[in-house]
């Protein structure tokens, strides 16, 4: 079975993230990009499938621009067979982003695809379920456990009132959580090995898509500085605080 | 103390612009180290020492090691740590591919184990003493050595030492008295005592294999007496596996003032039958085989300087950012951290100038390293062997000095919480105390820099790299924006010019000259960094006016260069004076009066 993992290019989660002067967006020069975490996960899930011998070629996908080639690499270290970059300066949307990805499924017919359930940067938690909408494909998103069996995967779900277990008949879309997996670190000889892997090159419109943005960023601001607390002398003084100042009651 | 993070975008920026990296690349065999390549091997070294190495650094000082009935117990993490390590293929980085390395060269190998001591120095010197070792064995041992021995230290199945120092034989091998006597089957066995031996016993893997200098039997006196042998902890079964335990005791380890989680053992060899051990080279020739690794280790220890200072500059910056205390000296506003105070903003720039000064000198010497050994053409590798001859004492005895004071410095930025073990500027400080003194005193380094380096050869080499340093300065003379640094470069050229005609002038008077090697062993590293930060700025420039996507990382790199002009530079004018009156000085003062 083919699995297909998408992965995006992002900022290194470790970075203070500043706001650029005129706050049109945020300040991305020359700050420190990586592989978004929950990508991470995907590729080790996936990774981890071939290992058992469930998955037998790992395809990693990105879509963004030239420099992206680099998560791209890292996936192949890690243990994917081949990359596909799809190139674009533009920002990247999960709309966009499902439906080149939902070409791909057209193209490569995986058994599997696997996706983070969100990127650090848009935190929108979108491409996956778009892209099981646009390909008709069934989803378990928030996985925390994957369990491949035949034709089938039993994906436990991390939901608000605990942990659900859905079964979806392949092919089937995969959003990573947290706990599913901690992704291994890349070994030296793969990382040489890497370069020589195939890593194939197309755009959105090789694809027959258009990746116009459709959303306009209007301003970016940071988070409000944290106001000192005050202390109140009864249990009355915060009702009523909290009911007209705050208003939250 | 805040998490490491490893300084990619200064070391890229050295790569590429100081020590050539596109060129180190076009030599035979390096075709690999493409840009590319190079990008990702830093950044998942990045991550490793962040994420596995870093993590253990305290507990490993805090919990050390552990000698219970001859067996020494390594910190917590230390048994998962390496193998993750050996498993991800480090250890054969710039090791060659015939045995199982991967064949990068040392400028590709420099940065990495710069953030492998930057996150833990005591860890990262067990696998150091691999790739120390298999290169002793590549040029000395025979073919069936090599065959039986040099893969699993490569790979790392098996764990290396080194075994010189004894109680009465440390700068002076010469003292050396651990004896060889013939056995069996061209074997032979060793009784003596070692001392000072990193990772001399320990659990991390199933054999250590030890590398010992001793005396034969018929051996002339003094360091050209000395063979090398091969000994192992356990010796090998017919399946080429460790079986029976060779007679090697370690009966007691150091307890240390830093690199704690490095066992500093004492061992006893033959207190039984002899510890059995094999001839690697010819008789009599180990020194010899031992001092090609040493430059090695020389080198590395350096690069220890600047990676500990690294480390405790990047908390000190980052406490420099956070804490508040006291009033804005000139506005006289409350509330802000201490970064506003000149003071602290001093000490932190003066930090980041050294470090950048010596990983200039550090990574270009690396560079320097591959073209002699790979260069096509005879004359181009001998003259970066000069190079590289001249500069390795400077490389270890300044960068260790520096890197110190670097440790020290952020200690003061932290005040009271630098003293505090909790911070973690403590533990740089300690760790790096050691790094001044193994793999050859600073007194040793300054020794063989004035006698060996400059002396013996009339300082022909030395004359040849002031010359490049001229040039620098001439690029710099009537440049539109750096004209400025031009003077303080060639008055570093001058200072060095003088300073070779003085010692040569006075190579008679020995007492006096030797008096002042550890100043001129300061000088020159000052006038080196000096150089470095010159073609820094040039290199800065360039690019600026190519490319201005991030001007305030690129003039930050020029205005630095000038505030070592400014600092660090005249420095190098008190030692020339220092190194020209101590000495006479210190002749006349009796040892009486002390």
């Amino acid at each position: 079975m083919k699995a297909l993992v998408a992965v995006k290019r992002v900022i290194d989660y470790n970075v203070k993230i500043r706001v650029k002067p005129d706050h049109s967006d945020v300040d991305l020069t020359n700050v420190k990009m990586a592989m978004n975490p929950f990508c991470e996960i995907a590729v080790e899930e996936a990774v981890r499938l071939k290992e058992k011998g469930v998955a037998t070629e790992i395809v990693a996908v990105t879509i963004g621009p030239k420099a992206a080639q680099e998560q791209l690499r890292t996936a192949l270290a890690l243990g994917a067979d081949r990359a596909i970059h799809v190139e674009t300066d533009e920002r990247v949307e999960s709309l966009g982003a499902a439906k080149a990805l939902a070409k791909l499924v057209e193209q490569e017919q995986p058994g599997l695809v696997i996706l983070g359930k969100q990127a650090i940067d848009s935190d929108n938690n979108q491409t996956g379920q778009m892209l099981a909408a646009l390909t008709g494909l069934p989803q378990g998103t928030f996985a925390s456990a994957v369990n491949v069996e035949g034709d089938k995967v039993q994906v436990t779900r991390e939901v608000d009132g605990g942990l659900q277990t859905v079964e979806l008949t392949l092919p089937a879309i995969v959003t990573t959580d947290l706990r599913l997996n901690e992704p291994r670190y890349a070994k030296l000889p793969d990382i040489m090995k890497a370069k020589k892997k195939p890593l194939s090159v197309t755009t959105p419109a090789e694809l027959g898509i258009s990746d116009a943005s459709r959303v306009k960023l209007l301003k970016v601001e940071p988070p409000a500085e944290r106001q000192g607390g005050i202390k109140v002398g009864s249990v009355d003084e915060l009702v009523d605080k909290l009911k007209n100042e705050a208003k939250v009651l | 103390m805040i998490d490491y993070s490893a300084p990619l975008r200064d070391m890229q920026f050295i790569l590429d612009e100081l020590a050539d990296l596109e060129g180190i690349a076009g030599l035979p065999g390096c075709e690999d180290a493409s840009y590319d390549l190079v990008s990702a091997v830093l950044e998942e070294a990045g991550k490793f020492a962040s994420g596995v190495l870093a993590p253990i650094n305290q507990v490993g000082d805090q919990q050390g090691c552990r000698l219970e009935k001859e067996r020494v117990l390594t910190p917590d993490g230390w048994p998962e740590a390496y193998d993750q390590f050996r498993d991800a293929g480090w250890i054969g980085l710039s090791l060659p591919p015939e045995h199982g390395g991967q064949g990068l060269p040392k400028l590709v190998s420099t940065p990495v184990w710069e953030m492998w001591f930057s996150t833990n120095m005591a860890f990262a010197m067990l696998p150091q003493l691999n790739v120390g070792q298999a290169e002793a064995l590549m040029i000395a041992a025979s073919e069936e050595q090599k065959g039986t021995w040099l893969e699993k230290i490569v790979s790392g199945e098996w764990a290396a030492t080194m075994n010189l120092t004894e109680p009465q034989a440390g700068s002076d091998l010469a003292a050396t008295r651990m004896r060889a006597e013939p056995a069996a089957d061209g074997a032979y066995r060793l009784f003596g005592q070692k001392i000072y031996i990193s990772y001399g016993e320990h659990e991390l893997t199933p054999n250590i294999v030890h590398l010992v200098l001793a005396r034969l039997p018929d051996a002339p006196p003094g360091v050209k007496g000395l063979s090398l042998f091969l000994v192992p902890k356990y010796l090998l079964d017919e399946r080429g596996e460790p079986g029976e335990k060779n007679d090697i005791r370690c009966i007691s380890i150091e307890h240390k003032m830093g690199i704690h989680g490095s066992p500093t053992c004492t061992l006893s060899y033959g207190d039984s039958d002899g510890a059995l051990g094999y001839l690697v080279g010819e008789p009599h020739q180990g020194l010899a085989t031992m001092f090609v690794m040493m430059n090695d280790a020389r080198f590395n220890v350096g690069v220890q300087g600047v990676a500990l200072g690294e480390r405790a500059y990047q908390a000190a910056l980052d406490y420099a950012r956070e804490r508040v205390q006291g009033r804005d000296i000139v506005t006289g506003v409350a509330g802000k951290p201490i970064l506003i105070h000149p003071d602290v903003k001093r000490m932190l720039v003066s930090m980041r100038a050294r470090l950048m000064a010596m990983r200039g000198l550090l990574y270009t010497a690396a560079g320097w390293f591959d073209i002699a050994r790979l260069h096509p053409k005879a004359e181009v590798a001998d003259k970066y062997r000069r190079y590289v001859d001249l500069l390795m004492p400077v490389a270890k005895g300044w960068c260790t000095e520096v890197g110190n004071d670097l440790c020290d410095e952020a200690i003061q930025v932290f005040g009271g919480m630098g003293f505090v073990e909790e911070t973690g500027v403590a533990q740089l400080f300690r760790d790096a105390r050691i790094i001044t003194i193994y793999e050859g005193t600073t007194g040793i380094q300054a020794n063989d820099l004035l006698g060996r380096k400059i002396l013996r050869e009339e300082g022909a080499t030395l004359r040849e790299l002031i010359a490049d340093f001229r040039k620098t300065a001439a690029e710099l003379e009537g440049h539109q924006r750096l004209g400025d640094l031009s003077k303080p470069l060639n008055d570093q050229a001058t200072l060095l010019e003088e300073t070779a005609d003085w010692l040569l002038a006075h190579k008679a008077d020995t007492a006096n000259l030797f008096a002042g090697a550890v100043p001129l062993l300061h000088l020159m590293g000052i006038a080196c960094g000096a150089w470095q930060m010159a073609r820094m700025a040039l290199a800065a420039d360039a690019r600026l006016a190519a490319d201005d996507s991030d001007p305030s990382y690129l003039e930050g790199l020029i205005e630095l260069a000038r505030f070592y002009m400014a600092t660090q530079a005249p420095q190098a004018m008190a030692h020339g004076h220092t190194l020209r009156h101590a000495g006479p000085v210190l002749t006349r003062i009796s040892d009486r009066s002390l």
